[in-house]
């Protein structure tokens, strides 16, 4: 029932800027996929390019075998989840819900049905007949959800969906999606820029920086396996070290880790070390280095290749 | 409670007494004027007045002038406003700027303009005549001049709500499947149902008391190319004082109805706009 999203070399420019380069990643059939990265990043533009509601400079987009990027909004049939909720001020609830179905000219009472089953899921049955105004942020949301929902899209798209929401309602209305997508295991691409939620909700993570696609796996994956240093950084409140190569050994700070023979007397690194990383840490513990990336390597991988000894706090 | 004159109380309350003859005696002082002079000679000449084949045509006159313009600019308006929002192209500040230009020029202006293109010997009275078409000193004229005025209204009205409402709920619509217009009819029409009702009301009003460039295109030829206004105009110059102001009276009576009427829907608009 579930399609992949495939996205391949996408690109958007415009006029003289690139806000979107070369973008490639396939959202999983039936998978929570988070696109992750600060604002300014360009995945907002790709979410907007894959709902059509932006045309792509380059590049293509393809669902259940077929090409979308040259059909319109209309033909893609993708829900869409609007950060400010975009509902409809002068329908009522019941009313927005059923618009998607309504536009396309399905039988009232089919129409009525479909409402309520949705306005159940969403538990908002019994403000069907409210208007927007008169709802909280967190049931306004929900009411986006259930409108994009209501004419069985073949994929979500949600466009930072709690970033209008207060902690407490984001982090309530951040489960509660999670226990929906389980219960209907649609396709969801989720974009945010809190590495928080994509942590907690997605399956798969694409992290993206100034345009471009930085690394794209599993949560597990990206937190404790970051493939550059901009996603060190901005995946998991990491410590930033910088340091300097002096005679074969790493000084950062006052820390001397050996192991560095292989790179020139006086090159400058940057280390990042994940707060978990460092929590009980005590003089004389042993903590993890890899040195395979040498312009950023880590400390606290799993994939260490060598060890130091932590001789002060850093 | 006691309330004290603080010197900052007292200092509003001139400010408060300075508007309130500033506006009773500039703006309703000759109102009253009128309504006591149009009414004093008797009941008998209202309704004389009204029954008058000149008068019925000139009110007539310009309420055929007043529909045709109302219609054509809310429709134009809407379409223009939509565009100045929606789109992003060459020229958008200057066309942004244009649509200004008729609150900047006379209307006597703009009946001479109108004389230039359709008048004896203009640049289009040709391509017209050939045609068997009159423009000019007759109704089409009359109707575009009056358009032309009321251009800016609708489109004021309605740029500021398309701006405000963003693109969202269009956004919206079309992911969840509706068409171009679908979207237009459903969504943006009903945002800006209040800005569209409020322009329309501003237009009317404008129309109705439109004289300077009517007067120039019109010929004035007497029940024939005469509206309200310019009925006012001759029966005044020709000493039937009493009619003048009759159906000056009329025509006061319906712009404070609509006046009444913009209020109502200044409202009801700021209440939707309130709404998030």
């Amino acid at each position: 029932m579930s399609t992949p999203i495939v996205v391949e070399g996408l690109t958007k420019r415009f006029g003289s800027f690139e806000a979107v380069t070369d973008v490639t990643f396939t959202a999983p059939a039936g998978a929570i996929t988070a696109l992750l990265g600060p604002s300014g990043s360009g995945k907002s533009t790709v979410l907007r390019m894959i709902a059509g509601l932006e045309e792509p400079s380059a590049g293509r987009i393809v669902m259940d075998d077929e090409e979308l990027t040259v059909k319109s909004v209309q033909e893609r049939r993708v829900g869409f989840v609007f950060q400010h909720y975009a509902l409809f001020r002068h329908m009522t609830v019941a009313e927005n819900v059923g618009f998607g179905l309504r536009v396309r000219k399905q039988d009232k009472t089919v129409r009525e049905a479909r409402v309520r089953e949705l306005l159940e899921l969403v538990h908002m049955e019994p403000f069907a007949d409210r208007y927007p105004e008169q709802l909280s942020g967190g049931q306004r949301q929900r009411v986006a959800l259930a409108r994009a929902l209501a004419p069985a899209p073949r994929v979500l798209l949600l466009d930072e969906p709690f970033g209008a929401l207060d902690a407490k309602v984001r982090q309530d209305l951040r489960r509660w999606l999670d226990e929906l997508h389980r219960e209907l295991g649609v396709t969801s691409l989720l974009v945010t820029h809190d590495q928080e939620e994509a942590l907690e909700l997605a399956n798969q993570i694409v992290v993206m920086h100034e345009g471009r696609v930085e690394q794209v796996g599993s949560p597990g994956e990206i937190y404790d396996r970051p493939a550059t240093p901009f996603v060190a950084g901005f995946v998991g409140a990491a410590n930033v070290l910088h340091g300097e190569v002096v005679g074969g050994h790493i000084h950062l700070g006052s820390i001397r880790i050996p192991g560095a023979a292989q790179l020139p007397w006086g090159e400058t690194l940057i280390a990042h070390v994940p707060n978990d990383d460092l929590v009980g840490v005590v003089e004389g513990d042993t903590i993890h280095v890899d040195l395979r990336n040498p312009k950023a390597f880590l400390v606290g991988s799993e994939t260490s290749t060598e060890r130091a000894d932590v001789s002060a706090r850093t | 409670m006691s309330v004290v004159a603080t010197p900052k109380v007292r200092r509003r309350g001139w400010l408060l007494a300075a508007c309130l003859v500033w506006v009773g005696v500039l703006l309703l002082v000759p109102l009253v004027g009128i309504v006591i002079t149009a009414l004093e000679p008797g009941i008998h000449v209202v309704t004389q007045t009204l029954r008058a084949p000149d008068v019925i045509h000139a009110l007539e006159l310009t309420a055929v002038i007043t529909a045709i313009s109302v219609v054509v600019t809310a429709l134009f308006g809407v379409v223009v406003a939509w565009v100045l929002v929606r789109q992003r192209f060459w020229g958008r500040s200057l066309l942004n700027a244009t649509v200004d230009l008729p609150f900047a020029l006379s209307p006597v202006t703009v009946g001479l303009a109108a004389l230039v293109l359709f008048g004896p010997g203009g640049w289009l009275a040709s391509f017209f005549e050939s045609r068997g078409i009159q423009i000019i000193f007759a109704l089409p004229s009359m109707t575009l001049v009056t358009i032309f005025i009321c251009v800016p209204f609708t489109i004021r009205e309605i740029v500021p709500v398309l701006e405000e409402i963003g693109l969202d709920e269009e956004d919206a619509s079309r992911t969840l499947g509706a068409s171009v217009w679908q979207t237009f009819f459903r969504v943006t029409l009903p945002n800006i149902r209040w800005a569209l009702a409020y322009g329309v009301a501003l237009t009317t009003a404008r129309a109705i008391g439109e004289i300077g460039a009517v007067l120039i295109v019109s010929g004035l030829l007497q029940g024939k190319t005469e509206t309200a206004t310019l009925f006012i105009f001759r029966a005044y110059e020709e000493r039937q004082v009493p009619a003048a102001y009759v159906v000056a009276l009329l025509l006061a009576a319906v712009s404070v109805t609509l006046l009444v009427v913009i209020e109502f829907l200044r409202h009801r608009q700021e209440r939707e706009r309130s709404r998030t």
